[in-house]
């Protein structure tokens, strides 16, 4: 029997903030244990939360992004629970009235588009995280993480396949660098998810029991668990087996999940509403601020790229794949007015070269001006689009100018027709056998003489004018 | 001058203003004050001579209580100072830094004097649940002083302290002040920063003065009073100048008396003083109307869902990982919280963490948690109705019976919750209220009155006690030690 998985993701993004969720401690990563704490995310007693605004405003650009319906109320609970690094032993967090429900996003896949809605966008506390003693049985706890701003991003059971969970994670993930709001670091925890899976016939409805599965820690271990569940619970059905719900865990060395805890252990969370921050009402325009404020997201941009300066849609996919490529892209359209030839160059040679170097196009020492700059040269026939390609690589190596380059190493293309004029003739003296055929209608043979031209001028010639140069001389015949 | 313990703050600041005295008198009258009677009373659980006389050397130069001590409830932290709500689990915590109302008082120049006993968490109502040992009441050692704030209204009751800070969650600064004879208010809930105050039930919280009489009571309200951004609870309300609504002058005020305070079974002498002083005030021109608070019967079952509930939460930080008290040799981490807990907390506090994480626990929720919170907002509104209809302020008896005896209500928790009858409503409804002296018993037991305020209007209640207080002399008696 065929059977399709019902996967519902839920995403941590911890939020960009300066400062904390509820104090002012420093939200950066790394710090020696326990250095980046006070009395309130060390949860003492008697201290009280202050809700941190920007990490308001955040959130509310997220959840508009994703097209969710913004609540005019914010209000927080606590969700009760005992664990070590839970300073207060419950984690405050949103319940019964997220700061926004109802969302969506689109994802692309399989050469088309398919909507994921989204439950709800709301925001919370991080924990802090436990260190076990390598081979001793101490545990240790680091508070440093503990309280940081996360929102918690749900889907609704929409996605269909792993490579579905798979789009929509990149997606988000790039929608939410757009927003600049997280930098989405699964490695350092800034992204993290949980999955919720079921399986039933194809083309059913209706839901089976699922199974949660954590501990996932990149995009790729998402998809990979997934493929495991489907099968594990596909097979399990095939059995006449009933599946339990439960929480599993993503055991990446061995690549399965294993079982962490049933239903029935599951925990009684005790939500109630935060009698430490009192709900308060969202003023409407701050909310229609943030919506103005939102930079162009991905879709849009791309739509423009397309329209506006006319790229083709795989160049203006491929642009808008990574917010600082795209910028960039902007950037330097700005100087020269090019788009599909900066395009191509930004594809090409330029992404060749950082890719080939894991550096980032931000982090690149060639600045889109002198791009722009190098472009021009090659325009106005200074240098060939070869000799330009052996120089961009030293502008990114170096991050010297085109022009000083050129200048440096007497790159200049030679447009002296007198200069050229006396190779030409050359040429066509030394390869006589060669010219004829052009006289006799191969026009391919005029190739090789320009070829033979740039031999002479080590290439500094400028083809378009040896070109015209070789025709006269040869039509004068 | 060696009584100086026996003067009330504003007495003492007129005598330093006229350099007659200086602080380090002060401390030294206080403290050898306490060293002769606190073996009787037992208010304080930690006082350090050469920590206030070092304190009191290093004031600011000026301030509204410069050089007056004050004493404070041992749930409020003290930055260095052994801060343990009475209890076994903090046993040995030092808070690293000031609650709000600490640096303010010491903005004010007030000498931070000794921690004061208390109910294990603020949880009773006969300052008999410490877990070091109980305080007893200064008019008579074989009664309780009331609770939880059972040892500031003790040492201000025995001159042991000029002023004290305690904590009211149901009435904990109102009734211990009511049953020691001396003068304790609850200020509007957002008053008064709670930053600093250790937790029992957020929502009802609220940290206010004890003292002698009415002038310091404004007095010491008007410093600890105001804005806190590190409180979310607290409300930007301007703080008006308390010192001028003390006015012995009542005339055309309208004071409430609900009918649901004055009942069948409460203890007769108590009613009688409280009449006596109704008439008082209605003899100064007062205008008395009967008001109905009429939600008043559910407040205590409401308080014990609502208060057990955010007690339950409040206190889960207590695990033994980061402070206070950790069990010997865990086996493992779940051993160590159970021992921990079990260990650590006295049976009121388990009795309330128990009957707080039932009321919580899903199921249940919507049937006790949901519908008292609903119940809560009648109440409130009852509150909002009297006001609406003109009253300045509403007059009932404090408790319902003078001081009991010590162990006479400990097997009966219910019985116990019953101590805060009169005071719980104003708690969940969030007004201020103040208690203070009204007349003793043939047996000398003092009596309490209360007056409750609309939101903010804590001046209003203090004109009344204070044209009250100028017409009588109840505040001037002193205990025999």
């Amino acid at each position: 029997m065929a059977y399709e998985p019902v996967i519902g993701l839920e995403v941590h993004v911890q939020l960009k903030t300066v400062s904390k969720m509820f104090c002012g401690c420093t939200t950066g990563f790394g710090g020696a244990p326990n250095t980046h704490t006070c009395p309130v995310c060390l949860g003492f007693p008697g201290v009280l939360p202050v809700l941190n605004r920007r990490a308001l405003t955040e959130a509310i650009r997220v959840a508009l992004a994703v097209g969710c319906k913004v609540s005019d109320k914010v209000k927080f609970h606590r969700k009760n629970y005992f664990y070590p690094d839970l300073p207060k032993d419950y984690q405050i967090s949103q319940y019964d009235e997220p700061l926004s429900e109802n969302g969506r996003l689109k994802i692309k896949i399989n050469g088309g588009e398919k909507t994921i809605k989204i439950k709800r966008v709301h925001m919370e506390e991080d924990a802090g995280k436990l260190i076990h003693e390598e081979g001793g049985d101490s545990s240790f706890v680091d508070f440093n993480r503990s309280g940081m701003p996360l929102l918690e991003i749900v889907s609704e059971p929409d996605i269909n396949s792993p490579e579905e969970a798979y789009r929509y994670l990149t997606d988000l993930k790039l929608l939410l660098r757009y927003l600049e709001v997280s930098d989405c670091d699964m490695e350092k925890g800034s992204l993290r998810c949980d999955a919720n899976i079921s399986i039933r016939k194809k083309g059913g409805t209706g839901l089976g029991t699922k199974a949660e599965v954590k501990n996932m820690n990149s995009f790729k271990a998402v998809k990979s668990a997934l493929e495991f569940e489907f099968e594990r619970q596909s097979k399990c059905l095939e059995a006449g087996e009933r599946i339990i719900q439960e929480t599993r865990l993503w055991d990446t060395d061995k690549g399965v999940t294993v079982s962490m805890r049933s239903k029935e252990e599951a925990h009684d969370y005790r939500y109630f509403p935060e009698p430490d921050l009192v709900p308060f009402t969202l003023e409407a325009a701050m909310v229609e601020n943030e919506r103005k404020d939102l930079p162009e997201l991905p879709e849009a941009r791309k739509a423009r790229f397309i329209g506006a300066l006319s790229l083709t849609e795989y160049d203006a996919e491929v642009l808008t794949q990574d917010k600082d490529t795209a910028d960039y892209f902007e950037e330097c359209v700005k100087f020269y007015n090019k788009p599909k030839i900066v395009s191509n160059w930004l594809m090409g040679d330029v992404s060749g070269y950082l890719n080939a170097k894991n550096l980032s196009v931000r982090d690149s020492k060639l600045k889109p001006q002198a791009l722009a700059g190098l472009l021009k040269e090659v325009d106005s026939g200074k240098i060939s689009g070869k000799m330009a390609k052996d120089i961009v690589i030293e502008m990114l190596d170096t991050g010297k100018d085109a022009s000083a380059i050129i200048s440096e190493k007497g790159l200049a293309q030679i447009s002296d027709t007198g200069e050229l004029e006396k190779s030409a003739e050359e040429a066509i003296a030394e390869n006589a056998k060669t010219a004829e055929d052009f006289l006799n209608g191969k026009d391919n043979a005029l190739m090789f003489l320009v070829g033979q031209v740039m031999k002479k001028t080590k290439g500094k010639a400028n083809p378009a004018v040896v070109n015209k140069i070789l025709r006269d001389k040869l039509s004068k015949k | 001058m060696d009584n100086l313990y026996s003067l009330t703050a504003g007495e003492l600041l007129g005598l330093l203003d006229k350099k007659t005295i200086n602080p380090e008198e002060i401390i030294e009258s206080v403290y050898s004050r306490a060293q002769s009677v606190d073996k009787k009373i037992k208010g304080y659980l930690n006082l350090d001579r050469e920590k206030a006389l070092s304190r009191a050397k290093d004031l600011p130069s000026s301030g509204k209580l410069k050089g007056i001590p004050v004493a404070v409830k041992d749930n409020i932290c003290v930055e260095g100072e052994l801060t343990t709500c009475a209890s076994k689990i903090l046993r040995g915590f030092k808070p690293p830094y000031n609650a709000t109302v600490i640096e303010k008082l010491k903005s004010e120049g007030a000498v931070i004097f000794g921690k004061t006993n208390m109910d294990e968490f603020a949880f009773g109502s006969s300052c008999e649940n410490s877990s070091y040992f109980p305080t007893l009441n200064p008019w008579d050692t074989s009664r309780i002083p009331g609770g939880s704030s059972g040892g500031s209204a003790a040492v201000v009751s025995a001159d042991e302290a000029i002023m004290a800070i305690g904590s009211d969650t149901g009435g904990s600064i109102r009734q211990p002040a009511s049953l020691c004879g001396v003068v304790g208010m609850k200020p509007t809930y957002g008053r008064v920063s709670r930053y600093g105050l250790i937790a029992f039930a957020s929502s009802l919280d609220q940290i206010g003065p004890f003292t002698k009489d009415i002038k310091d009571a404004a007095l010491l309200l008007g410093v600890i009073a105001g804005f806190d951004e590190k409180d979310s609870t607290s409300v930007n309300v301007p703080v008006p100048d308390y010192a001028s609504y003390l006015k012995n002058d009542v005339k055309g005020m309208k004071i409430g008396i609900p009918k649901e305070y004055f009942v069948e079974g409460m203890d007769k002498e108590v009613e009688a003083s409280v009449r006596e002083a109704i008439a008082l005030l209605k003899g100064k021109g007062a205008q008395i109307v009967d008001v109905s608070l009429p939600h008043t019967e559910y407040a205590v079952a409401v308080y014990y869902i609502l208060a057990t509930a955010e007690a339950s939460s409040n206190l889960a930080r207590f695990d033994g990982v980061q402070y206070g008290y950790r069990c010997e040799d865990p086996a493992n981490l779940l051993d160590m919280y159970e021992r921990t807990r079990g260990e650590g907390f006295g049976a009121e506090a388990k009795r309330r963490i128990i009957l707080g994480t039932y009321v919580l626990s899903s199921g249940y929720y919507d049937a006790y948690y949901l519908k008292a919170q609903k119940v809560r907002m009648l109440i409130k509104n009852d509150f909002e109705q009297v006001f609406k209809s003109g009253c300045d302020c509403i007059l009932t008896p404090t408790s319902p019976t003078p001081a009991f005896k010590v162990g006479e209500r400990s097997a009966d928790p219910l019985s116990m919750y019953l101590s805060d009858i009169f005071t719980i409503s104003v708690n969940l409804a969030g007004v201020p209220a103040l208690s203070m002296p009204c007349g003793f018993t043939k047996g000398g037991l003092p009596i309490g009155m209360q007056l409750i305020g609309n939101f903010f209007e804590e001046g209003k209640i203090f004109n009344a006690a204070y044209a009250y207080e100028s017409n009588t002399d109840w505040h001037k008696r002193s205990p025999k030690l």
